[in-house]
């Protein structure tokens, strides 16, 4: 069994970001660019899967410039097989992504699709349920426990109530959340292996997608910011203020 | 064509509250016609409260056994076979419209309008983005209806007072059989829904383990609040992730929110912007949670939050 797992090129977690003063963008010149963690622990669970003999190969694909072959490198460090780069100058949104990986699945076949349950940039949570939409099977988003046997998949999911459990046959999209594993660290020697693994190229104009219309930004701002608070000095003092407030 | 598809939430006995979240942030639309439509094995007792929220015009009822657990792959193709008639087609961002609604925009062919907060006008709209420290304005583009999720913690619930009329509606998809509901663990606590709070007390990773969260149980339950956690806290065990506040976690807007030992990341943060007063007790007076906190007290939580549930 193939396990083809996304991965997007994010701006990383730990960049407080900024929009431009002309509200025609977020700043992301010069910026630290990561995997997007969700992707991070969907290929750890990948490699998990496939170090307990249940998948052969682990494929990591991402859409977009050449930069993102970076991240696919390091995808490839942690211990993926092989990468697919989809490449396109402009930014896919989540209909298009979709389709566009339904097209590596049809090519690839693989026995899961595991991609995060978010991307840390555009926060939309989408792409794995529209695939499984698309490719007509089952899914199971934000997972935080997979177990597979005889062709299926069960899958605890984190849900507002708590933890739900799901069983799905396979072929099937998963969606990673925080809780389902610790992605391993790169070591330096894989990072000198990963650049032999094999990372082939196709343009996404090749991939024959039907181009999706997109929802189109018109603004960017900041969030509106809270006011001054005020530092208090005893829990009396703190009673006091949220009594004046009407709070207790 | 203007009308207004709303996908209701429930489990079997009460509507959630995001779904009458949902119909305030649809009101802004402009647009008169809403439908309300549940899903489930047997709807009379949420078809009744999903009928009594003001601005819904008429309640739909898909009654199946297939619908006594949501499964977004039975449900979103019934979505998708209804879109036709709408404008419109909205549920709450919770975790089931968060799994279900990208599945039916994908079978109706557009885009989908995550965690609205904002209505411009009938197709423009606000979302955040990158954890909360962008807002973008985006469009949604003619040629096929709106499909987003409204962002809960940026609309208060509209009152009773409609008086919708119930129309039942076959099924018009078929079980696909690949997805089956197995069971659901954890969850229903004894405090208040965390989601709907008006008062919340939430614990990071200072806490230390599962027995010295007692302390923030204690004082909630003293206050009547729901208890809510960071990241750390849930990772580390001390309490399971249905309390999880943050940009992963619930979004949520009490009247009244308790930051208790935690440092206040952006990821975290991003779930208590719509809070009306928040509180933070930290040791570190450097601690970021300091700057968006109306009051802050500096101090050992173990000595502050006893004190704190006496003095109440
Ligand atoms: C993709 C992604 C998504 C994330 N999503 C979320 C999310 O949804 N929600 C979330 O919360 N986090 C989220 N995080 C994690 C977030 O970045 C932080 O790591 C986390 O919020 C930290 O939790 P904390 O404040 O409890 O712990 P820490 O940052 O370790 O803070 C502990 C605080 O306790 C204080 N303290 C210690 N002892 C005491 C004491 N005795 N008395 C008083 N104060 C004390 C310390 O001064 C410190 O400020 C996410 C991270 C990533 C990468």
């Amino acid at each position: 069994m193939k396990i083809l797992v996304t991965i997007k090129r994010v701006v990383d977690y730990n960049v407080r970001v900024r929009v431009k003063p002309d509200g025609s963008g977020v700043e992301t010149e010069g910026v630290k660019m990561s995997i997007n963690p969700f992707d991070e622990i969907a290929l750890e669970e990948a490699l998990r899967i496939k170090e307990r003999g249940e998948a052969d190969e682990v494929i990591v694909a991402s859409i977009g410039g050449s930069e993102v072959q970076q991240q696919l490198r390091t995808g490839l460090a942690m211990g993926a097989d092989r990468a697919i780069h989809v490449e396109t100058d402009q930014p896919v949104q989540p209909l298009t992504a979709a389709r566009t990986l339904l097209k590596l699945v049809e090519k690839e076949a693989p026995g899961i699709v595991f991609l995060g349950k978010q991307a840390i940039d555009d926060d939309c949570n989408q792409t794995g349920q529209m695939l499984a939409a698309l490719w007509g099977r089952p899914q199971a988003t934000f997972a935080s426990r997979v177990e597979l046997a005889d062709g299926k998949a069960t899958v605890t999911r984190e849900v507002d109530a708590g933890l739900e459990v799901n069983e799905v046959d396979l072929p099937a999209v998963m969606t990673s959340d925080l809780r389902l594993n610790e992605p391993r660290f790169v070591k330096l020697p894989d990072i000198m292996k990963a650049k032999r693994k094999p990372l082939e190229t196709i343009a996404l104009a090749d991939l024959g997608v039907e181009p999706a219309a997109d929802l189109v930004a018109t603004a960017y701002e900041p969030p509106p910011r809270r006011g001054g608070g005020k530092m208090v000095e005893s829990v009396a003092e703190l009673v006091g203020e949220l009594k004046n407030k009407g709070l207790l | 064509m203007a009308k207004v598809l709303i996908i209701g939430e429930h489990d079997g006995q009460n509507l959630n509250p995001a779904t009458a979240k949902t119909v305030q942030g649809a009101s802004g639309l402009g647009i008169d016609a809403v439908d309300l439509v549940l899903f489930g094995a047997d709807l009379d007792a949420v078809a009744a409260q999903a009928g009594a929220l003001a601005g819904v015009q008429r309640v739909l009822t898909v009654t199946h056994d297939d619908f006594s657990h949501p499964l977004a792959a039975r449900i979103a193709p019934e979505i998708a076979a209804m879109a036709d008639d709408y404008s419109h087609i909205l549920t709450g961002s919770t975790t089931l419209g968060k799994d279900l609604l990208p599945r039916a925009a994908a079978l109706i062919g557009v885009n989908q309008v995550s965690d609205i907060m904002e209505v411009i006008d009938e197709r423009t709209f606000k979302r955040p983005i990158y954890a909360g420290n962008a807002i973008v304005t985006v469009q949604v583009p003619e040629g096929g209806p709106v499909v987003g999720t409204i962002r809960t913690a940026s609309f208060a619930a509209v009152g009773e007072g409609g008086s919708a009329e119930t129309v039942a509606v076959d099924p018009r998809a078929e079980d696909p059989g690949h997805t089956r509901f197995v069971r659901v663990e954890g969850g229903g606590g004894d405090g208040p829904d965390l989601a709907s709070a008006d008062v919340v007390v939430s614990g990071g990773r200072a806490l230390g383990s599962s027995d010295n969260f007692a302390v923030i149980y204690s004082l909630a339950r003293k206050m009547g609040a729901a208890v809510g956690a960071s990241r750390a806290a849930v990772d580390a065990g001390y309490v399971p992730n249905e309390l999880q506040v943050g940009q992963t976690g619930k979004i949520i807007a009490p009247d009244l929110y308790f930051a208790i030992g935690i440092s206040g990341a952006i990821q975290h943060l991003t779930g208590i912007k719509d809070a009306g007063t928040i509180v933070a007790i930290n040791k570190d007076a450097e601690a970021p949670i300091f700057e968006i906190a109306d009051f802050g007290l500096v101090g050992d939580l173990f000595e502050i939050v006893p004190e704190l549930e006496k003095a109440l």
